[in-house]
């Protein structure tokens, strides 16, 4: 049963009292959200980890038949499978919005619909990040040990956050699409393949240990396109999810 | 409180909405009545600003709610369809999550919870996730996240659905204090018979159109009997 109000305060006088909430608390709150769901449920995280790894165990045994040196080939293995790894995680970064319709529950929050958008980015990224963190030590077994260094960590990190800012994005478009899982790469691997070259040289300088001005301008290529991803899902995702 | 005028909202080329105007102040308690595809959930979702209008304009809180929606979500509490809670968080951990995105932190929100949850005879339960909950449970979790920033205007899409008897007299002597308190309270039903105690207007919507507005008698059979009309007319 329903019990009577009892209030120490009078109606609508809380928000009164309260300053406004601020952008980064905001968006913690959503990062803290999106990560105990995950930490529940690990519907991501254990898709992606067990796609990567399977997927480089794989290469590592279809490959070895044919090539004696995997070091040219490593920076694309890793790309490649982090990449679809990737992809895994975004297709699954609105669902638990669309179960009970929690979607519209973060859009009627006071603040710009752009936080939701960098929240889900940065869980993506995050995501991506920590796929990363088994494949490389894993490639570095399997295909080239050079890939375990600060470089290719570096790279990295730089390419998950343009590859998570680009198919959060995407995700957004496709959420409420009803064939989402195939719209989405479908859309995003196109966008995201400059990326995915740029990150396969810089890695590459990084593995054959070229000096930086040699690959350094693809470097610079990933971050713009972290730049133009994170701003224009920043500035976008307003109309994406409008309805 | 709420001031609407000729909203309009076509989905394709079929218009949902036609001209709507509305001003509903604190402390009324107003039910929309319509059959089912009338335009009742459009017209809640443009008030609660998830749903921009093609036509018209919207002041809430004196605050042009099209121009600046984000400024006039804090006055508002949508209780909708759907539960707009996560079935992997406990009844607490949902209302907190939503209580950081309007601002309120610490003691104040752990009151707020407490009292929420206390309210919707939900505080035994705050441990358990919400998937674990029953239909007439969730909605009143619903309800308390809905409330839980204290709103000047509540909106309510067919609230009473799943509630039982007891929890829906319960729920509709809240609607009522909620107005008294000096809420605007909006409520859509097709219920007439349960929940109407305590409205000071009904409108009947057909076809996306406010066709009639009741202020006086406001008896179900009445009003029965005025919506059976306009559907046949």
């Amino acid at each position: 049963m329903i019990s009577p109000r009892n209030s120490s305060l009078p109606c609508c006088t809380t928000m009164q009292t309260l300053e406004s909430p601020s952008w980064a608390r905001q968006v913690w709150a959503l990062l803290w959200k999106d990560l105990v769901l995950e930490f529940r449920t690990r519907e991501s995280i254990t898709a992606m980890v067990a796609f990567a790894v399977m997927a480089m165990v794989m290469f590592n045994f279809a490959l070895r038949l044919r090539v004696d040196a995997f070091r040219p080939l490593a920076p694309g293995i890793l790309w490649v499978t982090l990449v679809f790894a990737g992809t895994l995680g975004l297709s699954r970064s609105f669902s638990n919005e669309q179960v009970n319709q929690c979607l519209d529950g973060l859009l009627l929050a006071p603040y710009d619909h752009s936080l939701v958008f960098i929240g889900k980015a940065l869980v993506n990224f995050a995501f991506m990040l920590l796929t990363a963190a088994l494949v490389i030590p894993l490639g570095a077994i399997l295909l080239d040990e050079r890939l375990a260094q600060p470089g290719v960590w570096l790279v990295t990190a730089l390419g998950a956050m343009g590859y998570a800012g680009a198919g959060t994005l995407i995700a957004a478009m496709a959420a409420n699409t009803r064939a989402r899982e195939v719209f989405l790469p479908i859309l995003l691997f196109p966008l995201a393949l400059p990326l995915l070259v740029a990150a396969v040289i810089a890695t590459a300088g990084f593995v054959d240990r070229a000096p930086l001005s040699e690959f350094g301008a693809w470097v610079g290529m990933i971050v713009a396109f972290i730049v133009l991803f994170w701003a224009a899902g920043t500035l976008l995702f307003e109309y994406l999810v409008e309805s | 409180m709420i001031l609407a005028e000729r909203l309009g909202k076509r989905y394709g080329l079929r218009p949902v909405l036609r001209g709507v105007s509305l001003q509903v102040a604190r402390g009324e308690f107003v039910a929309v009545l319509g059959a089912n595809g009338a335009g009742k959930t459009t017209l809640l979702r443009i008030l609660a600003t998830l749903t921009r209008p093609d036509a018209g304009a919207l002041w809430i809180g004196g605050v042009d709610a099209l121009r600046h929606p984000e400024r006039v979500r804090q006055q508002i509490g949508l209780v909708s369809h759907h539960s707009l809670v996560y079935g992997e968080l406990t009844a607490a951990e949902n209302l907190r999550f939503y209580g950081w995105l309007y601002g309120l932190r610490g003691d104040a929100l752990e009151r707020r919870i407490e009292e929420a949850l206390r309210q919707m005879d939900l505080w035994s339960r705050r441990h358990d996730r919400a998937r674990t909950f029953s239909r007439g449970m969730t909605q009143r979790l619903t309800i308390a996240r809905a409330l839980l920033h204290d709103p000047a205007v509540l909106l309510l899409d067919e609230p009473f659905t799943g509630l039982d008897q007891g929890a829906a007299a319960t729920l509709s002597s809240l609607l009522r204090e909620a107005a008294l308190e000096g809420r605007a309270v909006i409520m859509t039903t097709h219920e007439i018979h349960r929940g109407l105690e305590g409205v000071t207007r009904a409108l009947i919507l057909r076809d996306g159109q406010i066709v009639h507005e009741q202020r006086d008698d406001l008896a179900p059979q009445l009003l029965a009997a005025l919506l059976h009309d306009h559907a046949n007319a």
